[in-house]
């Protein structure tokens, strides 16, 4: 019993550390007051001055143009990239895995300054188009690395039937092998959308004329004090995914007793 | 067409913005010059020597020393509480797993900046401090704020790999153990653990790089006093403009962790060589 208590303990502690920030970020929003640390009673100000707030709206449309695109490319080119990766082998597959690699375990701002110096030589003028590149490149290896699994589960010879069956290549790749591996190609699309709207070293070392993406702003603020439309705005955003959450959650929830039942 | 070269397209993106940039930043750091102009570029390895002097020294042995002190506390508190929550009920254990997954969704700056909301002269722990009738604390702008940032933002990255290598472990052994006389000490060390040490050095790799090269945390919660090596090489891309020792600096950040991620990966020798067999 006493050790039940403690796991409850312990589990609330460590949860408590994980969301307290989080409380505080949500509770501020509300604050009548530009300071931190003062609570000055409650207020939906800041709400309402988020929609007057030229800057920031415009950091988050950059935000959501920049995620939006940067995942629907890096998705298409990783996906090609993973099947063909799969039917390689030897010595040419284990560099292209090797190179792709690379950007998942080089710190941060390596990738950053690797691809500002190339950038800079290339004489690319820094905003959105290198944002967009610099996202791209970092985004594409996840995907590849979330569907190389589900090529590997899937059975190789299917692929092969269709072909003999008389399916061009193309229309066996678009028929039979990205359906067999959607998930991986959901969850890779998912993960890039999620790495470029939280991604701040990489963007802030391949952007410029005045393009900023949220993170960016955030970090440009912190010094002069943080403007709390900026809590509303990410009290707004979570606010938003966790509906989104719960919603899928919800449908999953639905089809799987659907399966039950028909078995 | 053969479905064999639908990967061509990145390959030639891979050579153009991985390759080739990583071979650019080397090329600088073995040449000095000035930086905006290639022409002035002379080989030398000025930048290495002025890095192997003690001031710049103590900032690396400074980021390594945080970084790995964040790493032991991210394993001591993520592996109890991965252990929990893979012994929990499926659905429970599902949504524990998202409760771990949904901060991440809030911008990593703005979570860190709350922090300051809280740890501040008059922010909420010292009025704690102060109500049960202590001297208030100096919490912000020093080495313990950068270590609780450190394992505040990185925690889940060690949390959730131990937790999937502990949910696919068979708890058969665990029960065979027991059964055999095992003290639960016992079968910790020699059940439990070697079973899950795969998680655990993705953990640690997953902590220990993202904290060894941050400047955002240090220079958030720090204050000035406190320099990582992120933050020198930022300094040197973003002010001084000197590229050059930027690189420098960069390529040696890069082979430490590669020489660290060499050791670790030691301990696991069963991993499946899919790739990454370089590192």
């Amino acid at each position: 019993m006493v050790e039940k208590g403690m796991k409850r303990l312990y589990t609330f502690l460590i949860f408590l550390f994980l969301y307290a920030p989080i409380i505080v970020l949500i509770v501020f929003s509300f604050n009548d007051s530009r300071s931190r640390g003062v609570w000055n009673g409650f207020t939906l100000r800041w709400y309402f001055e988020l929609f007057k707030d030229r800057e920031i709206l415009r950091a988050l449309y950059y935000t959501l143009f920049i995620a939006i695109t940067s995942s629907i490319i890096s998705t298409i080119i990783g996906t090609f990239a993973a099947i063909g990766i799969f039917g390689m082998n030897g010595f040419g597959k284990k560099l292209v895995l090797n190179l792709n690699y690379l950007p998942v375990l080089n710190p941060d701002i390596v990738t950053a300054v690797a691809l500002m110096t190339l950038f800079r030589l290339a004489r690319l003028e820094f905003g959105v188009i290198t944002l967009l590149l610099a996202h791209i490149t970092f985004c594409i290896p996840y995907v590849v690395l979330s569907i190389l699994p589900k090529l590997k589960q899937m059975n190789k010879h299917l692929a092969e039937a269709a072909m003999d069956l008389g399916a061009t290549p193309f229309y066996a790749l678009r028929k039979v092998i990205i359906p067999e591996i959607m998930p991986g190609i959901i969850t890779g699309a998912l993960l890039a959308f999620t790495l470029s709207i939280d991604d701040f070293v990489i963007s802030f070392f391949t952007t410029g004329h005045g393009v900023s993406n949220l993170s960016i702003t955030i970090f440009a603020m912190a010094r002069r004090g943080i403007n709390p439309v900026i809590n509303a705005l990410s009290t707004l955003m979570f606010i938003t995914l966790l509906i989104l959450l719960l919603i899928i959650n919800k449908r999953t929830e639905k089809n799987d007793k659907n399966l039950q039942e028909r078995r | 067409m053969k479905i064999r070269n639908t990967g061509y397209p990145y390959f030639f993106w891979l050579a153009i913005f991985i390759a080739i940039p990583l071979l650019l930043v080397l090329y600088f750091a073995f040449t000095t010059g000035d930086s905006q102009n290639m022409g002035t570029f002379t080989f030398s390895l000025d930048n290495f020597r002025r890095f192997f002097t003690p001031i710049y020294l103590n900032v690396l042995y400074r980021s390594i020393n945080l970084a790995l002190i964040s790493t032991v506390i991210c394993l001591g508190l993520g592996y109890p509480i991965a252990y929990i929550i893979s012994r929990e009920k499926p659905r429970i254990r599902n949504i524990m797993v998202l409760l771990f997954v949904i901060p991440m969704w809030m911008n990593f700056l703005l979570r860190t900046y709350a922090w300051l909301t809280l740890l501040g002269k008059n922010g909420i722990i010292n009025y704690v401090i102060t109500k049960i009738g202590f001297q208030p604390l100096d919490l912000m702008y020093n080495d313990s704020a950068v270590l609780l940032g450190m394992v505040y933002n990185f925690l889940p990255f060690m949390v959730l790999p131990i937790f999937s290598v502990l949910t696919k472990m068979d708890f058969n052994l665990v029960e065979a153990a027991e059964d055999l006389g095992a003290n639960r000490r016992t079968t910790f060390l020699k059940v439990i653990l070697p079973l899950s040490l795969p998680g655990v050095i993705t953990g640690v790799t997953m902590v220990f790089i993202p904290a060894v090269s941050t400047f955002v945390i240090s220079s958030l919660l720090g204050g000035n006093k406190s320099t990582l090596i992120g933050n020198l090489i930022e300094q040197q891309f973003r002010y001084t403009m000197d590229w050059h020792f930027g690189s420098a600096m960069s390529i040696i950040l890069m082979v430490f962790i590669l020489i660290a991620m060499a050791l670790t990966s030691k301990f696991d020798k069963e991993k499946e060589g899919e790739g990454g067999g370089l590192w």
